[in-house]
This record gives C-alpha cells, structure tokens and sequence, in this order.
C-alpha cells in the first residue's frame, strides 16, 4: 500500500477547499474515481493534472499514511475533505524490539482534534505502532457519532479503560480489532459495557488481552450481533465456553479459539465436535492456545474449509501437526511454533500443495542448553511440497548456502522472504562460509522480491547481489551484517524501488549514508542503529536534504560524537514539533 | 555482534561430565570467545547471542561430536547480566574479563558496549535479537522457565490475579470463569546420553511415569524419520513397545534432578510427589548411574546377568 505522501508535496501551497472546479465533468469524473481504492492507482491518477487532482482528492474516502511525520493531519484534511477512513503507522519498525525508547511519539491525539473538526463523519481509524491514550479513546467516542471501526496494532499507552469506553458509546461499532499492543489490561469488565441494545459488532478480536471477561455478557454480545464474521477470543475462554458461543455463531468466518487444553467429558467433546461441524463458514482459524493432540481431531471438520490456520501460540509437536494439516488440503497460509520442528515441516510440504504464506516462530528463543526447533531440511521440504510459496518468515538456528539455493529454484515467486538465522553473524553450518551466496541466490531468482531480511554471517558482497538484483525490492532488514560502507552504498544506489531501509548493528558508516542522497526523498524511512554514524555525518546529511527530517536519538553515556540511533524519512510538514529530549533533530 | 553461548556436547558422557552434583553445576550459561583454545575435536556448538559488545564467529558446526563437555563458568568470561534470574548458574558478571572481549572477532563490525538485557525473560540477550515483537516473547518464551526456577513459580502463583508484567508472562496460570479444570503446562528439559539435542516434556500432559517412560522413549529410542524431499510421508504409525526405562531392562535409565540438586531414580516416588519437585531430567547409562539409588545397583546386577 502506497501513500500519497510524495503527491502532498507538491500541491500543498496552492490547495482551496472552495475550488472545487465548476464544470460537470469533474462531477463525472469523480463519480469514476470514487471507485479506485488502490492508493497506487489514486497517486498517478492526482498527477495528470489539475482537474483529475481535485476530482481525485474530492472522491477519495481512505487515506493511508505509512509515517505519520511525514504530514501535519492539516495538510491531510485540507488536501482531502471527504475521508471517512484512516490508516496511519507511526513507530519505526524496530520499536516492535525495544530498540525505541518509551515516549518518542507517535501520538494520535492531535489526528484525532484535526479529524473531529474536518471529519465528523469519520468511520474507521486503523493504527499501527501509534500511541494513544485513553482520554484520546474517550476522545475518539465522542466526536465521531458515526465510528464504526477501531484496530489498533502494535500500540500503547492505553487501557482497558479506553475500550470500554468505546464500546459504551460507540453505537455503530461494527469493529474492534486490538492485537498484540501494549495495552494495560486492568481486567474484562470493558467487555460488558456493551449496550444491550447494542447489535452492530461484526469484528471482535480481544485474542491477546489477559484478563477474564464476564462469559455471560460475551455470550449474549455474539448472540445477540448477527452480522459477526470475526471473533477472535482471549486465553480465558474454555473450550466448553467457545461451544456455546460457536452455536449461536455459525455464520463466522475467522475464529480465534481460546485455550484449547481443558478437560472434557465426552459428551462435551462430542457437543464441540458437532458444532465445529456446522461452522460451515470459517476459512481462518487462530488462538489454540495449549492445544493438545487429544482435542485437535475436534477441528477436522473445519479444516476442511480453512485457507489461513494459525498456530504460532499452539506449541504441537510433529505428529500432532501432521496429523491436522492432513485435513487442511486448502491451506493458503500457516503459521506455526517451530516445535513442529522438519518433520512437522515435511507434513506441511505433503499436505498443503496450495501453500502460499509459512511463518515459523521460535517457541524458545532464548534456549540456553537445548537446541531444537527447525533447521534447512525443514524449509527445504516445504519448499518441495509448496510450489506456490511466496511469503516466508523462518526463524531457525542453522541454514545453509545449498539449502536456501534449493528453496528458491523450487520456489521462484517469493515476494516476501524473511530469514532469521537466529544466532548473529552465523555462518552456513556445513561449509562455515558467509551466507552470501544464499541471499545472492534469492534475489536472483525471486524477480518479485519486495521484502528481504538477511542474517547469518554475511559480506558486502551479499549487498552487492542485493544491489545488482532486488529490482522490485522496497523494504530491506539488516542486522550484524556486511564489511564496510560498500556494502550500504550497494543497495541505495542498486535498487530503484526501494522504500524502506531498516539497519542495525553493521560496519556502515558516514561515507554509507551519504551515499543515499538521492534517494531518501523517494523512501519512506531510513533506520540506522549502533553502526559507525556520527553526528557530523547526520549533520551533513540534514545540510544537504533539507527536506528530510534528520533525527538522531542519543543514548546515555555514549560518546557526544556517535549517532546511536539514526532515523530519517522524509517529511513535508517539517521537523517534529513534538520531539522528546532524547530525540534530536539535526 | 555480540558474543554468544557455546555449549559443546557431543556422544559419550565419558570422564567429561564426572560426578552428578557436577554436572548440575557445569549445566551453566556463559560465554565463550572465539579463539579460547578448545580440543580441536568435531563437536556440536550451538550459539546465542549475548548481550556484548565485543563478537565472535560462531564456529563449525557439526552433528555428532565425540565427546561431551558442558564448559562451565571456569572457561570464560560470564557476562550475564544483573538480571538474569532464571538460570541457576551462579556464575556473576564480576568476572567478566575485558581481554576476552577486546580478542572477540567483531565481525559486524560494531562498537557497542553490552546493551541492556531484553525485556523478556532476564537472561542475557541483545537487546531487539532476535526479532520477535515483545507481546510473542511475553506470551512463548517464559514458558518453560516458568517451572524451572522455583522463586519464579511462587511468584507466579502470588500475583496470579494481577496483572503484573510477570501475570502477563506466563502461560497457563490463569483463571478461568467457568467450571472445567484448566491444565498448566509443566515443561522439564530432557537430556540423554549421547544423543547432543535435548528435548523438553510437558509434565502435566502425562499422568503417570509410564505414560511418561513411553513420551521418552518415543522421542529418544525410536528412528527419527530423515527428510526426503520426493513424495515424503510422515511416519504417524508409532510403534507400541513395553516400557524399558524403568524396568531396567534397557541400557538407560531415566533419573532426574531434584529442588535440592540431588540426582534421583524416577519412580521411587508417587507420580505427584515427583512432579512437584523435579527440575529436570536425565536419561542416563546405567553404567554411569551408579550410587544413584541402591535399587539402580540391583538392576544393575540383574541386568548384567541377562543375555545381551
């Protein structure tokens, strides 16, 4: 998804609301346009020229921001009068991994005044690594009569406070998506704020809240909203409690379980399994938290139908895997605990021919003594049995050269290919050579590469195949990787597609970022951390673009001369106005 | 890159390993440098990353070493940090030595001094590495931890109802509203003799030691299927098979480390009783297990007067 960041630079001056243009065809036009949804599509449709801009900005209702400081929410409302959704991502990426401090931004709460003033009419706020506290929910609920859809990923700064004050004012709530945040979770009782009255729900997702919710109240909710498609519970609903939710459920189509270990009697097990059966219409399953062997068989009937199977909180052993996925023919994507280990891989290669997306997470990251999970042989037997595999995150303690060659001369379509050798700096096991050829191999084959991360040992020369290849490629990850600047140089002068660059801990120094001077204005993002950047460089980079924003974020006790942490993108509403101490704009 | 964790095991516990109470000290986390002088054997080395400023390469990696050493807190530097509550080695950052890390290979390239320990589970780690977002690693990787330190466990059972960070990291300890009762996972780490990957077993999934003596030898005594990448089919048939390791009939048995850091028999004592107090097991030779328990020596004479 693309924003129309780099089209707000160009007009923004000369923007009136009130010249809306006079004659019919615009109307026309706009009526056309209204039907384009792809942001791609609406940016080249804003530069033909002067009319098409207007018609377009006039017919646009979804606005997508990948960097909420790359434009002031004025500049968005001015250019835009008619938007009734907003997606907006904040953080850099690598925030998800604590490399952020606390408090560095992202604020919704000043969209949120802007919106309420221009978009009274505002239905759906999406929000990724934002923060957003409970008085900007409050806020939120109450300047929006209309609001139909809350999902929030990635986010803090919140409560269950805040929820529960959206579901007791949000009388059109037809979504409420909240995954993986750092919420405080002071208890369940937001869930029973929900109005009697209130029918709207159709997406409900709380799978990662801790607290119990009151079971009765949530029963009643899903019985009483008709029109849901989505639910998605936490750990503290039992396998008995989803059965009674499920029968007054039928028409869902994407289920998140909660625990799935509890102790049934058989009538309580036959009772599941009969209402698993009607549940004709779920294509996406997930939660299965402590699933065991013994109540797996359960969900047979509905493998049948599924296309997205999500066990990554379901540590199964291989048998158990394979004995499920064989009734799973239609699976499109699987995400699984590398307790499955290769063989629950094989499994995965000889049941789901139709396999596009697999995501391997470790179950154990920080193992001290005992090393299992998954290894090549595992990647390779998917890649085998999964010709269609095109999206790969893989976290695993070994790999080689020949192994990854292997995966993608199986399967050249990779679009996404994310590989964490999660030892730094690993070399293939086998030959105890760098991983370059690997890599090398992947953009070399995979023509249709848009994201790549690296890992393992690797040279400048890996960076160098990146550069030469990774034609389409738009968002790069690279951690404890490469020799010198050459290797940076590479990739920003190799690939012309390029959007995001996130990079950290690399021999990359001043002379590397320099490198890219004429290209950050294209990318969204630059991310640099604990390689060898200094202040003078950052500050020779903001000298000579000034229309990036250049911001340094300084650690205590580090020397006055490093750049610890450097984030660059760029910007048309300026430098940060609401920058914290720690974060320097040079 | 920072520095990593090197374990070396390999087949034949031999000399290596000593007496029991060794053992369980030697079992320890630390950290290795890189051209620390060690046997030039072929040895499995299994690295992790280390929250150091100073890296190494991690070393060759084969399968099937030929001797097994766990290298103790005497080889290297610890660098553990302050945080670090769940290992049990008593291995304190003090004796961090600056030389080791100066000789570190940085082949990364990177300058930084030991970062601060991740936020997940207290033991040593680079901060951010691997990737995985801080709700999964609160959600996964304490787990297991969870029942291998006993202060964690108490305190785990005192804030049940909070929701404090360490509520919100464990698994399986929580209430639930309705009637069933709800099963907490109880995972132990399972280590045999002379086979280099160790396992893990969830306690709690097995109600008896025969439920769990079958778990281990499925897991350990059966042929592991090997990747073939034409038409390859999972092997779910599983073969049924009295139970060997604990009626002395087998070359091992199965013993496990208690509270107190005892090495005992399994099976002496009734199934709860045990549950509560095992830290971890051993499938052990029972050449090796002498002094163990003077029932293990009777075995032993009966299973020496047996045919082979």
């Amino acid at each position: 998804m693309e924003s129309s960041e780099v089209n707000m630079s160009r007009d923004s001056s000369e923007l009136d609301e009130s010249a809306r243009g006079s004659s019919s065809p615009d109307l026309a036009l706009e009526r056309v346009l209204s039907l384009l949804k792809s942001h791609r599509d609406r940016s080249s449709v804003s530069l033909v020229c002067k009319d098409w801009y207007n018609a377009e900005r006039w017919s646009r209702t979804h606005v997508f921001i990948g960097n909420c400081y790359s434009v002031s929410p004025e500049i968005v409302a001015r250019r835009f009068p008619k938007i009734r959704s907003v997606t907006l991502k904040g953080k850099p990426r690598f925030s998800d991994f604590n490399l952020v401090p606390q408090n560095w931004g992202a604020d919704i709460h000043p969209w949120l005044v802007v919106f309420a003033a221009k978009y009274p009419f505002l239905e759906e706020l999406r929000l990724k690594r934002m923060t957003i506290s409970d008085e900007s929910l409050e806020f939120l609920a109450v300047s929006f009569p209309n609001f139909k859809a809350l999902s929030l990923l990635s986010c803090d700064g919140f409560s269950t406070d805040g929820l529960a004050i959206i579901a007791t004012h949000c009388k059109n709530l037809t979504e409420l998506d909240i995954q993986e945040n750092g919420i405080d979770d002071k208890g369940g009782s937001w869930l029973s704020c929900f109005p009697e009255s209130f029918t709207s729900l159709e997406a409900l997702n709380f799978a990662n809240l801790t607290s119990d919710i009151n079971f009765d109240a949530l029963e009643r909710l899903v019985g009483r909203c008709k029109s849901m498609r989505v639910l998605k519970v936490n750990r503290s609903i039992s396998l008995e409690q989803l059965q009674r939710l499920l029968v007054n459920a039928l028409q869902l189509a994407e289920l998140g379980t909660g625990s799935f270990s509890q102790e049934l009697t058989f009538r309580q097990y036959e009772e599941l399994e009969s209402t698993l059966s009607s549940s004709k219409n779920i294509h996406t399953l997930s939660g299965l938290w402590e699933a065991k062997g013994l109540h797996l068989p359960a969900l047979y009937p509905v493998c049948t139908h599924l296309t997205f199977l999500s066990l990554s909180y379901a540590p199964l052993q291989s048998g158990e895997l394979a004995k499920l996925l064989a009734h799973c023919p239609q699976l499109r994507r699987l995400w699984v605990l590398d307790t499955v280990e290769d063989e629950g891989l094989e499994a995965v290669g000889s049941s789901c021919p139709l396999l596009e997306e697999l995501r391997v997470f470790p179950a154990d990251p920080f193992d001290e003594d005992i090393i299992h999970g998954v290894t090549e042989a595992g990647f390779v037997a998917v890649s085998y049995g999964c010709p269609r595999l095109h999206y790969v995150l893989y976290f695993c303690r070994q790999m080689t050269n020949a192994a990854v060659a292997t995966i993608v001369q199986n399967c050249p379509d990779f679009t996404h290919f994310r590989l964490c050798i999660m030892d730094p700096g690993q070399p293939d096991y086998l030959t105890n050579e760098p991983m370059d050829e690997a890599f090398g191999a992947v953009v070399k084959t995979c023509t249709k590469l848009q994201r790549l991360s690296v890992s393992g040992l690797l040279t400048d020369l890996t960076f160098e195949y990146i550069g030469r290849y990774a034609k389409n490629l738009e968002t790069l990850s690279v951690a404890f990787a490469g020799s010198s600047d050459w290797g940076m140089q590479c990739v920003l002068t190799g690939c012309p597609k390029l959007r995001k660059l996130e990079i950290r801990d690399c021999p990359f120094g001043n002379a590397a970022l320099l490198s890219g001077l004429d290209k950050y204005e294209s990318m969204r993002s630059l991310w640099m951390s604990a390689c060898h950047v200094t202040m003078d460089g950052c500050r020779q980079l903001a000298r000579e673009m000034p229309r990036l924003n250049v911001e340094v974020m300084k650690e205590d006790g580090s020397d006055d001369s490093e750049a610890d942490k450097v984030y660059v993108y760029r910007s048309i509403a300026g430098p940060r106005r609401d920058a914290p101490p720690f974060v320097l704009t040079l | 890159m920072q520095g990593g964790v090197v374990i070396r095991v390999g087949s034949g516990g031999g000399s290596e390993s000593g007496s029991m109470s060794t053992v369980s000290r030697e079992d320890n986390m630390v950290v290795s440098s890189e051209d620390s002088s060690y046997p030039d054997e072929s040895e499995l080395e299994l690295g992790l990353g280390l929250s150091l400023g100073g890296g190494f390469k991690i070393q060759q990696v084969s399968r099937g070493g030929q001797y097994a050493r766990i290298l103790t807190a005497k080889d290297f530097p610890s660098v553990v940090s302050a945080d670090a509550s769940s290992s049990p080695s008593p291995s304190s950052s003090s004796s961090s030595s600056s030389s080791s890390l100066s000789r570190a290979n940085v082949t990364a390239g990177t300058k930084r001094s030991a970062d601060s320990v991740a936020a997940a589970n207290g033991s040593s780690q680079v901060v951010g590495w691997p990737p995985i977002r801080a709700y999964r690693m609160n959600s996964m990787v304490n787990q297991a931890k969870a029942v291998a330190t006993e202060g964690f466990k108490s305190t785990m059972e005192n804030h049940k109802n909070e929701t404090s960070m360490l509520e919100k990291r464990t698994i399986g300890s929580y209430q639930n509203s309705g009637n069933s009762k709800l099963r907490k996972s109880l995972f132990v780490k399972v280590n045999m003799d002379g086979i280099p990957i160790g396992r893990k077993v969830d306690l709690n999934a097995h109600e008896s030691y025969e439920k769990l003596a079958k778990t281990l030898e499925d897991m350990f005594l059966k042929n592991t299927t090997s990747v073939n990448p034409v038409g390859s089919r999972v092997r779910e048939h599983e073969v049924a098979r009295p139970s060997k390791l604990l009626d002395g009939s087998s070359d091992f048995v199965l013993t496990y480390e208690d509270k107190e850091g005892d090495w005992m028999l399994v099976g002496d004592v009734p199934w709860e009783m045990f549950v509560s107090s095992v830290k971890r097991l051993r499938i052990m030779r029972t050449s090796e297990a002498t002094g163990l328990a003077p029932r293990l020596q009777e075995r032993n004479q009966r299973q020496r007067s047996k045919p082979i």
